[in-house]
């Protein structure tokens, strides 16, 4: 994790953490403005978020899931943070580990499970899979794979914002591993250059796939921000109030002030960069379990809500059944749904063969014999 | 009608097409202050100011995947590259992201951008900044490729692509920016797919697109007066999607066929249409199709032998067609 900007020098190490009771961020005004039922709210999101993806592995690993499957356990409160705090101006992008995003912006579990089984009912009529998740009715613009190749992109949906007049940011996600992509070096420039009112979130969860920070990135990577005169922040991601102070103040200030901010959020996952990672060559065991001990953030904010006492036992329990039967109806869906035809393969390519009438003429697509 | 260049002829659909859409944007290297690097959006930053007329940065991948971005939103983005040889900076915005987005979305986006410039060589600027993407372009579904050969084709053109919803790859010649042409006034389309009937014939087929339209109108000429052949030219006008119609009537009339690009023969545009000729009009054929390219090498600097051997002109065209009447 990078040191914050102009903290008194400290060792390497990352500090210790031992949540405190309360969180130091709970009076933060964007937290103090939240209602009860809001906060729960927020507590539900992340626990939902994690029993999806729970759920997610014995389906994988029972061969009805292909390819990538990129999961956000232990990242819960960085995208429900982020997510929690978006107006209708607001818009949100990010890189393949994104169902934590998309349950966050308040996607329906039940096309994302199914199209991760690639059946016509998901979410991208199962064409894109766990990595192109897509909700542009709620701002959520994906799910991309190519590390660092949706980075441009965040910068134009805040171009899009300003050029249209209205008040509003754009949050571009990426992991720790996109850093170091020249894409993610132009966009930095054209947002800096032209005021545009972007947040690039680093969710540095220490790791790009196997790879570690150290053995990856020169120097701090928040910290980059100020080769371009952008003003950049260091938070913690366990706590999803820290989350939310952090990004509440750095949107306020880009939709007021049209000016663009790194935002680098200290995260860890425990699983593996994917489930084909075994995650046995570049990380402790106990490292891990340090995490699941200390920093997880479904825990601290439960711990944090029952000190509040929005949270009761009862309700914690209710809430976790409750998102384990929603995970499990995802997949009963997903099960029972259909699979796309040979028809559909060459729908959804363009907006012009999708309407009933076309406008060019002449042959669009070539295909062989059949 | 009046008479403009090829240049100007682009420049006017930019400025009515501006003036028609407040999303229309063009954004590029030196297009505003500079006037633009071959000039065809001269004097535009000073009629519709900074907001409609950017000069961007040289971050081809970061522009041109921001373009991307703000069309999801419904601005409508022309993308200026310098030249066409700088898509490959830019590549997997445009390919992953240009290309992609509807579909790895199941349809729910939609990304109505145009890329222009000019995608040639025969200028004598070496082999990074010759390149001719027609067939790199078109091989990607998702993408339109358009490649006007003339000034009123390049002028109705343009608006269908600024108009298009889809994301339109369109390719110029900075050999035919100055080429002047009567262009019909007043708010005219073409659509796309709609090839045309350059010069009328019945003893072979040219098909062609972009400057090697007049390298074989040239030749076709030459021909008619030196042997008393009639060359029918097709020129295609739009890559993706294909008049393909067209050319079937065409070799069904003709029975002989030779396509000219200016492109290496591996895996060129022409190497795709030879292969759908022969599938779906074999019985046509009098002869092989042959086909007239750039020599497979990376563009040679020497301006005389570039020109002279390396890339198609009316003399490469006539050893073709005679090769072809054979």
């Amino acid at each position: 994790m990078s040191k914050k900007p102009s903290a008194p020098a400290e060792s390497g190490a990352a500090p210790a953490v031992t949540p405190t009771l309360p969180s130091p961020h709970a009076q933060a005004p964007a937290n103090t403005a939240l209602t009860a039922e809001q906060k729960i709210e927020l507590y539900r999101k992340m626990v939902r978020i994690r029993r999806f993806e729970e759920r997610c592995l014995p389906v994988y690993n029972a061969g009805k899931i292909g390819g990538f499957l990129h999961l956000y356990i232990g990242q819960e409160a960085v995208a429900v943070g982020a997510c929690s705090l978006m107006g209708k101006d607001d818009h949100v992008i990010t890189a393949y580990r994104d169902h934590g995003h998309a349950i966050a912006v308040g996607m329906d579990t039940k096309p994302l499970m199914a199209e991760l089984y690639g059946k016509v009912t998901g979410c991208s009529k199962g064409k894109g899979g766990s990595m192109h998740y897509f909700a542009p009715d709620l701002n959520y613009w994906g799910g991309h794979g190519i590390v660092g190749g949706q980075i441009p992109l965040g910068t134009g949906l805040a171009y899009g914002v300003k050029y249209q007049g209205k008040k509003g940011a754009a949050m571009a996600f990426m992991g720790d591993g996109a850093v170091n992509q020249g894409a993610v070096h132009e966009a930095y420039n054209l947002a800096a250059l032209w005021d545009l009112p972007v947040l690039f979130v680093i969710e540095n969860n220490r790791y790009s796939m196997g790879t570690s920070q150290e053995r990856s990135s020169a120097g701090e990577l928040g910290k980059r921000a100020e080769a371009y005169d952008m003003k950049w922040y260091v938070c913690g991601g366990h706590d999803i109030y820290e989350v939310r102070a952090t990004l509440d103040e750095a949107l306020r200030r880009a939709r007021d002030e049209h000016k663009p901010a790194v935002v680098e959020i200290d995260t860890y996952r425990y699983r593996g960069h994917s489930v084909a990672d075994p995650d046995k060559t570049y990380r402790d065991r106990k490292e891990i379990e340090d995490y699941r001990n200390t920093k997880d953030p479904l825990q601290i904010f439960q711990n944090q809500l029952l000190f509040e006492k929005v949270l009761t036992e009862a309700l914690i329990a209710e809430i976790d059944a409750a998102a384990r039967a929603e995970a499990d109806r995802a997949v009963e869906f997903a099960e029972a749904s259909p699979f796309p035809t040979a028809e559909d393969i060459q729908k959804d390519v363009y907006w012009e063969t999708d309407q009933a009438q076309r406008t060019s003429e002449g042959r669009i697509f070539f295909n062989s014999i059949d | 009608m009046a008479t403009l260049t090829y240049r100007e002829a682009i420049r006017a659909a930019l400025s009515e097409e501006i003036e028609r859409d407040p999303n229309v944007v063009i954004l590029g290297e030196e297009v505003a202050q500079f006037n633009g690097a071959y000039k065809v959006t001269e004097g535009m930053l000073e009629k519709y100011g900074p907001k409609r007329i950017v000069d961007t940065p040289i971050s081809e991948a970061g522009f041109i995947g921001m373009g991307i971005g703000a069309s999801m939103l419904g601005i409508r983005p022309v993308m200026e590259l310098m030249f066409w040889s700088f898509y490959s900076v830019a590549f997997d915005q445009i390919v992953n992201n240009a290309a992609n987005v509807r579909y790895m979305s199941g349809g729910q986006i939609a990304c109505p951008i145009v890329i222009r410039g000019p995608a040639n060589g025969g200028t004598n600027v070496g082999a990074t900044h010759s390149h001719t993407p027609e067939n790199i372009l078109a091989h990607h579904p998702g993408l339109k490729v358009v490649v006007p050969s003339n000034a009123a084709d390049a002028k109705a053109l343009m608006k269908t692509a600024i108009r298009d919803n889809d994301p339109v790859m369109f390719l110029e010649n900075t050999l035919l920016y100055g080429v002047p042409g009567e262009v019909p006034e007043g708010d005219i389309t073409l659509p796309f797919g709609r090839a045309a009937i350059a010069r009328e014939g019945k003893d072979l087929t040219i098909v062609s697109y972009g400057r090697s339209v007049v390298h074989s109108l040239a030749a076709a000429e030459k021909m008619k007066a030196e042997k008393g052949l009639d060359i029918e030219v097709i020129d295609l006008r739009t890559i993706r999607p294909l008049d393909v119609d067209t050319v079937l009537k065409s070799v069904a009339k003709t029975h002989r066929v030779l396509i000219v690009e200016e492109q290496r023969p591996f895996c060129s545009v022409g190497t795709m249409l030879a292969a759908t000729i022969q599938e779906e009009a074999f019985d046509e054929l009098d002869a092989p199709i042959l086909r007239v390219g750039t020599i497979d090498a990376p563009a040679i600097y020497a301006p005389p032998v570039e020109k002279q051997f390396q890339l198609p002109n009316p003399e490469r065209v006539i050893a073709g067609i005679l090769k072809v009447m054979r």
